[in-house]
């Protein structure tokens, strides 16, 4: 079974040229303190289907950016846009919908240490309100996809670092999401696990997916070769199309 | 809720609880602890409840008629005072009974029959016990009994004396030990609730801190709330289940070894009265676990849960 096929059934995306604003700052500032300025007057905006990779010094306000996206956080100033979506105006109630569109990935992996890999995927499914049949069918598939599915009723304490964060990142797209959001998502990995997760990540784009990814490495930087959003002090210094790192 | 969303709730709180180990163990056996102190409590109310109403039952007020009272307005006066509200029971003593009791009282006293022999007459006059509602209505009947409301229909005083005025010292003071131990009880029962409580529910606090970075897993991939505190709930209300069987367990011999050796003490059988009551004592004790489980677990998880 190829990639395609387990990843979409039934494809349903096509592989989209930049034609409106998916994910949209504007005049965005986080400030946590008067002398503790996150983000200062970001204006960015990420198309569907773009693979953006965002760099930046510790500090320089890469994972804010993620929390504003997430709803985790809301802005000093500014909006932030998901398509016509004013996420921090969003309803209380609507946030966990509104997460079930975005994928997430995490150095730390962020698994549910209590359930075994079956069901860390299982209940991101549950949560999005899938049937038993569904996810019976769905997560064997993506385990599979991630080439878990020998680790199937594996604890995640059971499992290596690489094989921790693939199973992140099947439980990130095991409901087809619009975005996948990956923050240093290979900071705790060896090189041949970082490949491995950056060909997943490629691979998810390639099916038409917005991957946002922070990341300190180079080389992770280069091989992705796309959009590059630098980071410095809270600023946007620098936005190439071409994937170039340089901070 | 569906039916679907309940069950995999239920699934997932059954799954965490016997997957957590030693930190469920933990809060079974603080919760364990609690129910332990709301049963000694109830067994403690019992003893208090029985061993008070026994001092109760000694107090009372003893009215001596006149020996020339007639039957009728010996009968007059008991219609009355049977007819105060404060009156709980009233025995008659006749001269006859009264002077039977003497003599088996007095059965060994050989000096004292011989001289009621010589007397030649029944010395003893006629007497009516009176048990009151409640000790503190003692006075109010002694009062009644030397009021006008009490004499004869002639206008005649056939009440020789009433013994409330030479007990009412030890009345006083038996009441007042009555009402300071019930005070007692329920400060006691109190404050050992609100102690249980509070140690039950941090433990369950803590818990819930442990689980805090799962609860921020579960909220980023869009679990609705429901589908966050309800496992941690589920696991609350096993946390009193179990702990409610086992403090029923763990009382059987505490009440057997109390009612073998403590029941002339305490004037009940904590055995027998834990065995009758056993199925109310279970619901209330359930009930309290149950409660303080899941309740404990909404609270504690609330503070996750805010955007």
């Amino acid at each position: 079974m190829s990639f395609e096929s387990m990843y979409w059934p039934e494809p349903r995306r096509l592989k989209l040229t930049v034609c409106y604003k998916m994910i949209y700052f504007n005049n965005v500032s986080k400030i946590y303190a008067p002398d503790s300025v996150s983000l200062k007057d970001i204006n960015l905006t990420i198309s569907p289907g773009e693979f953006v990779s965002i760099v930046g010094h510790s500090g320089a306000g890469k994972t804010t950016l993620i929390k504003l996206i997430l709803a985790e956080e809301k802005p000093s100033e500014g909006t932030v846009f998901f398509e016509s979506l004013d996420i921090h105006n969003l309803r209380a109630n609507d946030v966990p919908r509104y997460r079930r569109r975005i994928g997430t990935v995490f150095q730390d992996y962020r698994l549910l240490p209590n359930k075994t890999a079956y069901e860390n995927i299982a209940f991101a499914m549950e949560a999005a309100g899938k049937s038993d049949d569904e996810i019976k069918s769905d997560v064997p598939h993506v385990l599979e996809l991630v080439d878990l599915i020998a680790k199937t009723h594996h604890f995640p304490h059971q499992m290596s670092g690489g094989e921790r964060q693939r199973l992140a990142i099947a439980r990130a797209i095991i409901n087809q999401p619009e975005v996948v959001i990956a923050d240093e998502p290979t900071g705790n990995l060896d090189p041949i696990n970082t490949y491995e997760v950056v060909q997943i990540l490629k691979k998810i784009n390639d099916l038409g997916t917005t991957i946002i990814l922070t990341t300190h490495n180079r080389g992770v930087v280069e091989s992705v070769g796309k959009r590059v959003i630098t980071l410095e002090k809270g600023k946007v210094v620098r936005d190439d199309k071409d994937g170039r790192y340089v901070i | 809720m569906s039916w679907i969303d309940t069950k995999r709730i239920f699934r997932s709180g059954l799954l965490n609880f016997s997957r957590s180990g030693v930190v469920s163990v933990a809060s079974v056996l603080v919760v364990t602890i609690t129910l332990c102190v709301i049963t000694f409590i109830i067994l403690l109310q019992a003893v208090l409840h029985f061993s008070l109403a026994q001092i109760e039952d000694k107090v009372d007020i003893t009215l001596y008629y006149t020996v020339d009272a007639s039957d009728q307005q010996m009968m007059d006066l008991e219609d009355s005072v049977k007819a105060l509200p404060e009156v709980a029971s009233i025995i008659f003593v006749s001269r006859d009974d009264a002077l039977t009791k003497f003599k088996e009282r007095h059965q060994d006293d050989y000096l004292t029959l011989q001289a009621l022999e010589e007397l030649g007459e029944n010395p003893l006059s006629a007497s009516l016990n009176i048990k009151a509602l409640d000790p503190t209505q003692y006075e109010g009947i002694a009062k009644f009994l030397g009021s006008d409301n009490a004499l004869a229909k002639d206008g005649t005083n056939i009440i020789d004396k009433v013994n409330y005025f030479q007990n009412k010292v030890v009345i006083d003071r038996l009441t007042n030990i009555i009402e300071s131990a019930r005070m007692i009880g329920i400060l006691l029962t109190f404050i050992l609730v609100i102690i249980s409580i509070i140690i039950t529910f941090n433990t369950i606090r803590l818990t819930i801190y442990i689980a805090r970075e799962e609860i921020g897993v579960m909220r980023l991939v869009g679990a609705e709330n429901k589908y966050i505190t309800g496992p941690f709930m589920v696991e609350g209300v096993i946390y009193g289940f179990i702990a409610a069987v086992a403090s029923m367990i763990i009382f059987l011999p505490i009440s057997l070894w109390f009612g073998e050796r403590m029941t002339d003490f305490f004037g009940i059988n904590l055995f027998h009265y834990y065995i009758d009551n056993f199925f109310q004592v279970f619901v209330i004790i359930l009930v309290s676990g149950v409660a303080l489980g899941s309740l404990s677990s909404f609270l504690a998880i609330r503070k996750y849960l805010k955007k």
